[in-house]
């Protein structure tokens, strides 16, 4: 693990700056201070999340279970990548969460960036219904999420009784929880429901971080309204709404809680995502040494997949 | 829309794009809005207002969705209820007019106190700790300063569920399981990635002159930090804590996985209060309310500093 | 801003230090022990809170419980064990985790506590014994005292079934009168003569069947279908060997006939019910026919609404091949990482009296003590006491392996992706569910 090495180095190697300065004072050096302040962060992240990464990956090499005391160990080395990576269920609650990532982080891209656009019109009391716009994704996910199950209920549900109102049909003809087509819907209407409004906070300092005097020279050329939109408004914001994107796609490729209460992962696998079938194989079959190798893959996929990202990113933040 | 021609400066918006730009964001606001109301008015249900359809806007409200939330009840034959007493409280007799007596208290209330200091005790512990190596992050040259804050930053990647597994190992093996104090130091080291993000961003904006002048003053750099830097930071400081504070108010996955009986706070409590059948509607959404109110008060106390928070700290007004 | 900020952090603090104060001095018993019981929280535990008001009376033990629904009862219990946590001193778990509670020593093995304060497994109905308190089965291992017995019944509404134009519409459609249902294909017609029908100007549907995902719901539903039909886990001669067993040809439609029940005779909306959601949509007045544990029928019959004469219960109609149904229940285990194991033996000791029983069976729990069902007087002691009889005379239950939560995984899946999701034939989901469970008897080493 190259982070555990440089944070091992880091213990010792921390120095200071402007010896000049604190060399004339008593107490503390400046070097013992770094070290005193910076030491307790690391030494909590190694013993609650790198020391745990380190066993999940000792683990996943092996068919421990948590729930057998009397089983003996064995080293199985790959075997568990490679039957996770060849089997179709797997590749299902991957496909699951493509989907689910790709559409939620799309619709709340455009609600979010148009909702910012026209916030940036500064209306009267725009402040005001931002912060009543942001009010749900501050919420819990499970406790709200749990609330929707209440919302979609076929027979007196207040979702399917609105739809049955603007669309003529009978409240209880479609069920939102329970259809193999509707339900990967009805996730992604709860979480763009809670999590437009942070592309849209985002996006918005994107548009307020435009200077003024851009579309004045714009408007000097007689430029169009239209024509700014795509060449200044659009472009100038791409590294925010990129940012968004990056935080939103990572957050839900993770997504347990709010569809763990929703949908559970039903009906049949038509909404488990990735999450979902881990948890079902660690905490439910307790098939520790796999679930252990799924982390792993799990965690490199949004590990490498984010640094691609960024990569990305920075390009277009240096253009 | 954009089209309309402005009277008073090139770039300012006009009136009428003002006017239709503010009725659609007010529109989206008023439909994300809906669920939330919906809960509250649900909350003051009686539970067969809850479940009418069409669904009731209008009712008489009713405290029988608290009550339920905060107690226990069972069901007795009405000759056994006419040989008690007279009811004790508002809630035995809403209980007794359903033929029912009520047991004792629910476990709504422990959850939400395990829910108080669980997210007290690691949003004060993970602010105090990223304070420090903000602090540190900020003032002195650290050695691979970049890929140390990346691995802070990179540890929020993991999957919930795959921090638990060896957490719950672990926890088990040093008896920290279903305890307050595991949820405590897992929640920190949760939130110290943030806390470390955001507070270097404000503590950065603190210019160094300030305290190199009370250390030629003769202050130690401690002092210099503790008298001059942290007054200073008090602002960056309580947003930080309040969004720490809201992360481990709302976790669900570590708290279903990692607590039982003793440690458990309410996210993984309130989808399970039933009643007689299947889910007590306005007893979940009373407590779905009580448990939302304080993050309301506090989303609107923060708004100046949402967007810093919910980026890292990358975005900055 | 930043005064109120400030003001707010210092006001936080000390609310959460006077509560951090509070909560650390209250679970100091003054005088006295406390154990806590774990339990799924449904109408039995309440009248199980109610009969152990005598035992804290009688032994000064105060008595804790820690009730979860049955979606989350599992998950939540099997983790807690499985942690080795302390919160339950006696645990009332599902009948299939004597297997892995007995092999993974998280239970207390009680055959010696037993012998010496004279309690005999003689003394319970022999299907209750093997169910909830033998490891391995039908060996004289004993790991619970079986506390609470039950299966899958069937409720309907009696005063739908005795309304003139019902009979005289269900006579004209079916030739033949409308009565409690002696098969799975009467059951059937049934539903789907209720199913959108008016009564009393309300839309009813047929019935309420289980259809859970996540849990366990869906395979104790189509358990009762696959029986009938002539579904068997495995070879009566050849142990784990399931081909041929598990998706026969009879198996297969036994499943088909359970998703042509969900298809045409379910209220909108239960692609997800189990008990609970049963209940709801029995008690609110939407279904004819509800299928759910003998556990509820106490609580059912005392239903202001739809209790008293406007319910009937019956027993798991025959199928083609037989007349089986799903074991539900529970025995009561002294968890092994418990601190206070004395006071949980003396729990048991108390539970297994003759008089404590015979109250148990009046509060609505069901005793399956000898004493108590082979009285003359049982059968006629509440409406479904004899239908609870014969349910539990033709019992089967699901794996009670080790391996159990990974084989009833397989099956959810498999049945809840055939069954509602549309996914693939009957065949195909048991042929799955047949390669599902050889991998998991594989990897626990089984010879088959």
């Amino acid at each position: 693990m190259n982070e555990l090495s440089a944070s091992s180095r880091i213990t010792y190697r921390a120095v200071m700056v402007r010896p000049g300065v604190a060399r004339r004072i008593r107490g503390l050096s400046d070097r013992t201070l770094a070290w005193l302040f910076i030491t307790p962060t690391i030494v909590l992240l190694l013993a609650i999340n790198i020391f745990p990464l380190l066993w999940t990956i000792y683990l996943s090499f092996t068919n421990y279970r948590a729930n057998r005391a009397n089983v003996p160990t064995i080293w199985l080395g790959a075997d568990w990548y490679q039957s996770i990576l060849t089997d179709p269920d797997i590749w299902a609650a991957m496909q699951v969460t493509a989907h689910f990532v790709i559409w939620t982080v799309v619709i709340e891209t455009v609600l979010g960036f148009g909702l910012a656009y026209l916030i940036d019109k500064k209306f009267r009391g725009h402040g005001m219904w931002t912060t009543i716009i942001l009010l749900p994704m501050m919420l819990s996910p499970a406790v709200v999420g749990n609330f929707w199950t209440f919302l979609y209920q076929p027979q007196i549900g207040l979702f399917n009784y609105v739809v049955a109102f603007f669309t003529g049909r009978a409240a209880s003809s479609f069920q939102m929880l329970g259809d193999v087509t509707l339900s990967p819907w009805a996730i992604v209407i709860v979480d763009a429901w809670m999590w437009t409004p942070y592309v849209m906070l985002i996006c918005l300092a994107g548009l307020r971080s435009i200077p003024d005097y851009i579309y004045e020279a714009a408007e000097v050329d007689r430029a169009s309204k239209w024509r700014q939109f795509w060449s200044i408004t659009l472009p100038m914001a791409l590294p925010f709404i990129m940012l968004a994107v990056l935080f939103r796609g990572i957050e839900n490729f993770k997504m347990f809680d709010m569809v763990n209460l929703l949908t559970g992962g039903g009906p049949g696998s038509t909404t488990e995502v990735a999450s979902i079938t881990l948890k079902r194989a660690a905490f439910e079959s307790w098939r520790t040494g796999y679930s252990s190798a799924f982390a792993i893959i799990l965690f490199v996929t949004v590990f490498g997949l984010a640094n691609i990202y960024v990569k990305a990113l920075n390009k277009v933040k240096s253009r | 829309m954009t089209s309309a021609t402005t009277a008073h400066s090139v770039v300012e918006p006009s009136t009428t794009t003002r006017r239709f730009a503010g009725t659609l964001v007010v529109l989206y606001a008023i439909i994300t809005m809906i669920p939330l109301v919906w809960i509250m008015l649900t909350a003051f249900k009686s539970p067969d207002d809850a479940i009418s359809y069409p669904p009731k806007v209008m009712f008489k409200p009713s405290l029988e969705g608290f009550c339920n939330l905060f107690t226990t009840r069972s069901r007795q034959t009405p000759e056994f209820i006419r040989s008690l007493g007279p009811p004790q409280g508002l809630c035995d007799d809403i209980a007794r007019s359903r033929n029912m007596v009520v047991a004792g208290p629910s476990n709504y209330v422990p959850r939400f106190v395990n829910s108080l200091i669980i997210a007290f005790g690691s949003t004060v512990l993970a602010v105090a700790l990223g304070t420090l190596s903000a602090y540190g992050f900020s003032r002195f040259r650290v050695p691979l300063k970049d890929d140390l804050l990346f691995f802070i930053l990179s540890t929020r990647m993991m999957p919930p569920i795959a921090v638990a597994i060896p957490i719950y190992l672990m926890y088990r093996t040093i008896g920290l399981s279903d305890t307050r104090l595991g949820m405590i130091l897992l929640y920190t080291s949760v939130n110290v990635s943030l806390a470390v993000w955001l507070l270097k961003g404000f503590i950065d904006e603190i210019p160094r002159e300030y305290e190199e002048a009370a250390m030629i003053d003769g202050y130690t750099r401690f002092q210099a930090f503790v008298k001059v830097v942290l007054p200073q930071a008090t602002t960056g400081i309580a947003a930080t804590a309040i969004f720490c504070l809201i992360f481990a108010w709302n976790e669900y996955a570590f708290a279903v996985l990692l607590t039982s009986g003793n440690a458990q706070t309410a996210p993984p409590f309130i989808p399970i209060i039933i009643g007689e059948g299947g889910q007590d509607w306005p007893a979940v959404a009373a407590g779905t309310t009580l448990f939302l109110v304080p993050i309301v008060v506090f989303t609107v106390l923060l708004r100046k500093h949402l967007l810093r928070g919910i980026t890292f700290g990358a975005v900055r007004k | 801003m930043k005064r109120t900020m400030k003001t707010l952090v210092v006001a936080c603090g000390a609310v959460a230090a006077a509560f951090g104060v509070g909560a650390g001095t209250t679970p100091a018993q003054a005088q006295g022990k406390t154990i806590t019981l774990c339990w799924a929280a449904w109408d039995p535990a309440n009248a199980l809170v109610e009969l152990s008001k005598d035992f804290t009376a009688k032994s000064g033990i105060g008595m804790k419980f820690e009730f979860v629904p049955w979606t989350n009862y599992a998950d939540r219990f099997l983790n807690e064990l499985n942690s080795h946590g302390s919160l339950c001193d006696l645990i009332i778990g599902d009948s299939q985790w004597i297997g892995g509670a007995a092999e993974n020593g998280q239970y207390v093995k009680l055959n010696d506590f037993f012998k010496k304060e004279g309690i005999s497994m003689d003394d319970y109905m022999p299907a209750t014994v093997v169910g909830y308190s033998e490891w391995p089965k039908n060996t004289p291992n004993y790991w619970a005292l079986p506390a609470m017995g039950d299966a899958v019944g069937w409720t309907y509404r009696k005063d739908w079934f005795a309304r003139p134009d019902v009979q005289k519409d269900f006579k004209a459609k079916y030739g033949r009168e409308i009565g409690v249902p002696k098969t799975l294909d009467e059951l059937k017609d049934i539903a789907q003569f209720f199913q959108g029908r008016e009564i009393d100007g309300k839309k009813v549907y047929g019935a309420s069947i289980y259809t859970e995902r996540g849990s366990e719901g869906i395979t104790m539903g189509v358990s009762n279908y696959l029986y009938d039909y002539g579904f068997k886990y495995d070879d009566p001669k050849k142990p784990y060997a399931m081909d041929g067993f598990v998706n026969s040809a009879s198996a297969v439609k036994g499943l088909e006939a359970y998703k042509q029940l969900y298809k045409c005779c379910t209220p909108p909306g239960a692609s997800n019910s189990y008990m609970s959601e049963g209940l709801d949509a029995f008690k609110s007045g939407q279904v004819a026919l509800q299928m759910n544990f003998f556990a509820f029928f106490p609580g059912l019959y005392k239903d202001p609404n739809v209790g008293g004469d406007k319910i009937g219960f019956f027993v798991n109609p025959a199928g083609p091949a037989a007349q089986a149904t799903q074991l539900g229940g529970q025995g009561i285990s002294v968890v092994s990482y418990s601190k206070n194991q004395a006071e949980a033996l003396q729990y048991i000791k108390w539970f297994s009296g003759g008089d404590v029983q015979k109250k148990w069976w009046a509060l609505g729990g069901y005793s399956c003590a000898k004493s108590v069902l082979n009285d003359p007087s049982f059968p006629n002691s509440a409406p479904f006491a004899k239908e609870f009889l014969q349910s539990m005379g033709m019992v089967v239950d699901f794996w009670a392996e080790p391996s159990y939560a990974q084989l009833l995984q397989a099956e959810q899946k498999r049945v809840h992706d055939y069954v509602v999701a549309d996914k693939g034939t009957a065949q195909e989901a048991l042929d799955g569910l047949v390669k599902d469970w050889k991998a998991i008897f594989k990897e626990e080493g089984k010879k088959f």
